[in-house]
């Protein structure tokens, strides 16, 4: 299994709760061509598997990329990698910069799966997070999106907002379901460091919901019946079944991916694995990308032991967990074996099913908690 | 030529208060007189331990050789002796002293007076020694030579006018110090023809060279290839080297009466050439060692476990090692329902304490849990045993003791006269019973108490210290033995008793110390996926309760490819943060919440 991730570092204007690199404005038009020769690199290095079986373009925010770019990239991957028949291309948008032409023009592109960052359907908490677009532009985008021909849709629903309760929450929740969804990414609101966000919070202009709300928000949206048609095979994703997103599922399992664009990552997993990072900075990467240079730098290589507990990390992170013969046959030892104390401390949190390992919802709600014992 | 040779030795050292700039002051002796050339200059030069720097405090005694043209146009040699700065050394320092004619007292000119200088200055006039004042620190604007020589003159009693104004760390009176010591240090005594008698004032273990002692010659003289006898011990060796440290060893013929330096003789073990020892030849023996000698005993105990059991043996080894170059500290193994294998060690003091266990980690390696130090008990069964109880889990069944007993010290405090009713109220807390309160000044005041020990060792330190704002200063001595009516707490930990969490207290505190230490065990444990109740008990009665928390919300709610690294470096950091954190049962307690009994708060 192999995956391509496409970075696109662009947000017309940043979220006050996003901590994450980008750069605000337009996409410079040099952008998707620098693109199309770090992929020719890669495929030169011979460093990378063939075919990609999913691609994503992440962000930032991909959908400032007009549809030719999407499609010039794509066909470029294709090109030079391959597709496999019925591979998984996803591109994440956000309500506010697509048209129904734009969105005509992604699926014509090859792009067969949408994931939109709604995050509310409440116009008030819309202006709170200052999201460009508001509850009715979100609806319009899905409609159009299905019209487009996307069979595929994920919205993103943020939760534990300022103020919300069961209520709250269960409205929200049904607006979204009301726009039946493939695929749905539920987050808890964290007021992240150094946010114009963490700022206004603690200047008192608003107050999160506590922990104890926090959890029985999580469980609500656990136990919803209307969302019993989902299944909640993530922390933060539910899907229809056969929807689940493949490409974020390869990361969990620690499959390899390659990651082009500024900022970037991507993994090989030659060995124990290698995780690599390609440079944020755009001079940086446009010159490497020009000159031939290899753009990325390695970030991290893992021996044995290191694999381990990552590949625990990353697989209790999801309902399908991780399984007991697969840890024996790549690490030579089973959890109890490699960590019995860690096993110990996650009590009932942790149980194993048909050899497999997984964390209950509870397990979930303090993941950090448990899994750094394995770490 | 013995006596010629006599006259030109000064034996002296240098008594001052943490911070009052002793070994600023030794390195400054050091480079003017040449000992130290810039080359080899690091600061603080005698304080060899990293540990020493940190803290800036000495814990071994040295002896260092100045070469000293006076003005008199006569050369000297002049032997600094270090001695070790806190009580809890105290035996060390007395035969460090017993080393020297002479000694500075260094007194910072912006503080004055402390009581820990007081004790080793009471004891340097007690053996005769010339005590005369330096006032350092006088280049600060703050700095009231003046006053502190008044203060001198009538807390000590020795004259202070003529004292040198000195700054070490400026280099102001180098000169005048090295020239007083010259005139008003005495030069040794003792026949280098008589019978050896050398005075051991601190050996160590040397893994090339065995036990190197530091000695005083007091009388007689020895040379390579002599055999010695150690008249504690009574183990005989030969002499294979005697020399001096110019800071760094230089070996010499001989070293003859009134001479410093050391000597290697093949020894083992510390053991066998103990601090206080008298050294001899062992064809011409002394008619009797010199006076003073004491076997140390450890005053505290605590149990000290590695947090990862399979660094037991990691842990038996370092302290063997250590317990090479320390005969004052003492382990035996020890286990705990709770902790698994560890040991019980015993120190001379918490700082010593304090010490042996940084130097573990520090040196060794090994992560520790440390448990709540304890003093020892003198119980009495009704079968008429008698126990020395080192441990709450040793305490036997109430209905089988007939008697307790535990230790008492006599403490002395000094203080700004503002401070007097916060002090005295502490020592009433603390089951004291006062002895005397005295003015040494208008404003300083020094309060002499009767205190259990057991007392001492919990958190009285800590709270003198805050009570005064530092100001106050504290020295103890041990006294006897007194029956007392003692009972065993017990914290229970999700509803079973952590044998490692019990202590011994006074009847009269337990309810309000299992109050205070479960509420403070509260702050130190840090939330789980599960409540954790904890429970104070006496006996089966369960005297306090409290419960920490379930931790209901903690998870990174997204986790892709590029926050992979970056999430999982950060909970491995988070973890590293809480290393010291041992399993009992299922719930997970930290360090914190075994030394959770030290920083109780009593009202």
């Amino acid at each position: 299994m192999s995956g391509l991730y496409i970075h696109i570092p662009f947000c017309r204007r940043k979220c006050p709760y996003c901590d994450f690199f980008s750069v605000s404005g337009t996409v410079p038009t040099e952008y998707p061509n620098l693109l199309c020769r770090h992929l020719e690199q890669a495929a030169a290095s011979g460093r990378w598997k063939k075919p990609f079986k999913t691609v994503f373009f992440g962000g930032g925010t991909p959908s400032l990329l007009t549809p030719s770019q999407v499609a010039q990239v794509l066909e470029k991957a294709a090109t030079l990698f391959g597709m496999s028949p019925g591979a998984e291309i996803s591109l994440e948008a956000n309500p506010g910069t697509v048209t129904e032409q734009s969105l005509r023009g992604y699926r014509l592109a090859g792009i067969n799966r949408l994931s939109l960052g709604v995050q509310s359907l409440n116009d008030e908490q819309l202006a709170r997070l200052g999201r460009i677009h508001s509850a009715g532009e979100a609806r319009q985008t899905c409609d159009r999106a299905r019209k487009a021909g996307f069979d595929n849709l994920g919205l993103d629903l943020m939760f534990a907002l300022p103020g919300q309760n069961r209520t709250g929450l269960l409205k929200d929740l049904k607006a979204y379901l009301d726009l039946a969804p493939e695929h749905l990414s539920c987050y808890g609101l964290t007021v992240e460091e150094e946010t114009p966000f963490a700022h206004r919070h603690r200047a008192a202009e608003f107050s999160v919901p506590d922990e104890q709300v926090f959890a029985d928000l999580f469980l609500l949206l656990h136990r919803a019946p209307e969302t019993a048609g989902y299944s909640h095979y993530e922390i933060s994703n539910y899907a229809r079944p056969g929807f689940e997103c493949r490409h974020n599922l390869n990361y969990w399992r620690r499959g390899e991916y390659l990651g082009v664009g500024a900022g970037a990552h991507g993994f090989q997993a030659h060995g124990y694995g290698e995780r690599r990072v390609v440079a944020n900075e755009l001079e940086t990467y446009e010159r490497r990308v020009t000159r031939g240079e290899r753009p990325d730098v390695r970030l991290e290589s893992f021996d044995r032991r290191q694999a381990m507990a990552e590949t625990i990390y990353l697989g209790l992170r999801t309902a399908e967990g991780v399984s007991e013969r697969l840890l024996c046959e790549r690490f030579d030892s089973g959890l109890v074996k490699a960590y019995p104390a860690a096993v110990r401390r996650c009590g009932d949190m942790l149980v194993c099913d048909a050899g497999r390992w997984h964390f209950t919802v509870e397990g979930w709600l303090v993941y950090d908690h448990l899994i750094s014992g394995f770490l | 030529m013995g006596n010629m040779k006599q006259n030109r030795i000064r034996n002296f050292s240098i008594i001052a208060h943490i911070d009052h700039g002793k070994s600023t002051l030794a390195d400054r002796l050091l480079e003017t007189t040449g000992t130290l050339t810039d080359r080899e200059k690091t600061d603080q030069f005698l304080d060899k331990m990293e540990l020493e720097r940190e803290r800036g405090i000495t814990i071994k005694a040295q002896a260092v050789r100045l070469i000293y043209p006076a003005d008199d146009g006569n050369e000297y040699i002049l032997n600094l002796i270090d001695t070790p700065g806190h009580v809890d050394f105290s035996y060390e320092v007395s035969r460090s002293l017993k080393a020297c004619e002479g000694a500075l007292l260094v007194v910072d000119a912006t503080q004055g007076v402390e009581a820990q200088t007081l004790a080793n200055v009471y004891m340097a006039i007690e053996q005769n020694l010339e005590v005369f004042p330096v006032l350092n620190k006088v280049d600060l604007p703050s700095a009231e030579p003046l006053r502190i020589k008044e203060e001198i003159e009538e807390i000590i009693g020795i004259e202070a006018i003529d004292a040198v104004e000195a700054s070490a760390k400026e280099g102001i009176g180098i000169h005048e110090i090295l020239e007083a010591i010259v005139k008003k240090v005495p030069p040794p005594e003792g026949d280098p023809d008589a019978p050896l008698k050398a005075l051991i004032f601190d050996s160590w273990y040397d893994s090339y060279q065995g036990v190197i002692t530091l000695v005083r010659i007091m009388d007689g003289t020895v040379r390579k290839g002599e055999r010695i006898k150690l008249m504690q011990s009574g183990k005989i060796h030969e002499v294979t080297q005697v020399g001096v440290f110019a800071p760094n060893p230089l070996a010499v013929e001989s070293l003859s009466a009134g001479e410093v330096g050391f000597i290697i003789a093949s020894i083992k073990a510390v053991h066998d050439a103990k601090v206080g020892d008298t050294i001899t030849h062992a064809d011409r023996q002394a008619d009797k060692a010199l006076g003073g000698f004491q076997v140390v005993k450890p005053l505290v105990f605590s149990g000290l476990y590695p947090i990862d059991s399979s660094e037991y043996d990691m842990l038996r080894d370092a302290l063997e090692k250590l317990r090479l170059n320390d005969t004052s500290f003492s382990f035996e193994p020890e286990n705990s329902m709770a902790l698994g294998f560890g040991f019980r060690c015993g120190f001379l003091g918490l700082l010593h304490m304090e010490i042996i266990q940084e130097r573990l980690e520090r040196e060794f390696g090994v992560d520790l849990i440390t448990t709540a130090p304890t003093v020892v008990y003198h119980v009495t069964t009704v079968k008429g045993e008698n126990l020395a109880v080192e441990s709450a889990n040793m305490l036997p069944e109430l209905q089988l003791i007939e008697k307790m007993e535990e230790p008492f010290i006599l403490a002395s405090i000094h203080v700004p006269n503002e401070y007097v009713g916060a002090i005295l109220s502490l020592c009433e807390e603390k089951r004291g019973i006062q002895r005397e309160i005295k003015y040494l000044t208008a404003n300083r005041v020094m309060i002499v108490y009767e205190l259990p020990l057991n007392e001492i060792v919990l958190d009285f330190y800590d709270r003198l210290k805050s009570l005064t704002r530092g100001y106050a200063s504290f020295d103890y001595e041990p006294l006897e033995y007194r029956e007392s009516d003692l009972v065993r707490l017990n914290i229970l930990v999700n509803g079973e008793t952590v044998d490692a969490l019990s202590l011994i207290v006074h009847r009269d505190k337990a309810y309000s110390r299992g109050k205070d230490l479960v509420a403070k065990m509260k702050e130190f444990i840090p939330r789980q996926q599960f409540e954790v109740a904890l429970q104070a008990a006496i006996g089966n009665k369960v005297v306090a309760r409290e419960s920490v928390k379930a931790l209901r919300k903690d998870v990174t709610s997204k986790c892709y490819g590029g926050d992979i690294t970056r999430k999982r470096k950060l909970l491995e950091k988070q973890k590293e943060g809480k290393k010291r954190m041992k399993q009992v049962g299922n719930v997970e307690l930290p360090q914190e919440a075994f030394m959770a009994i030290l920083k109780v708060k009593e009202k």
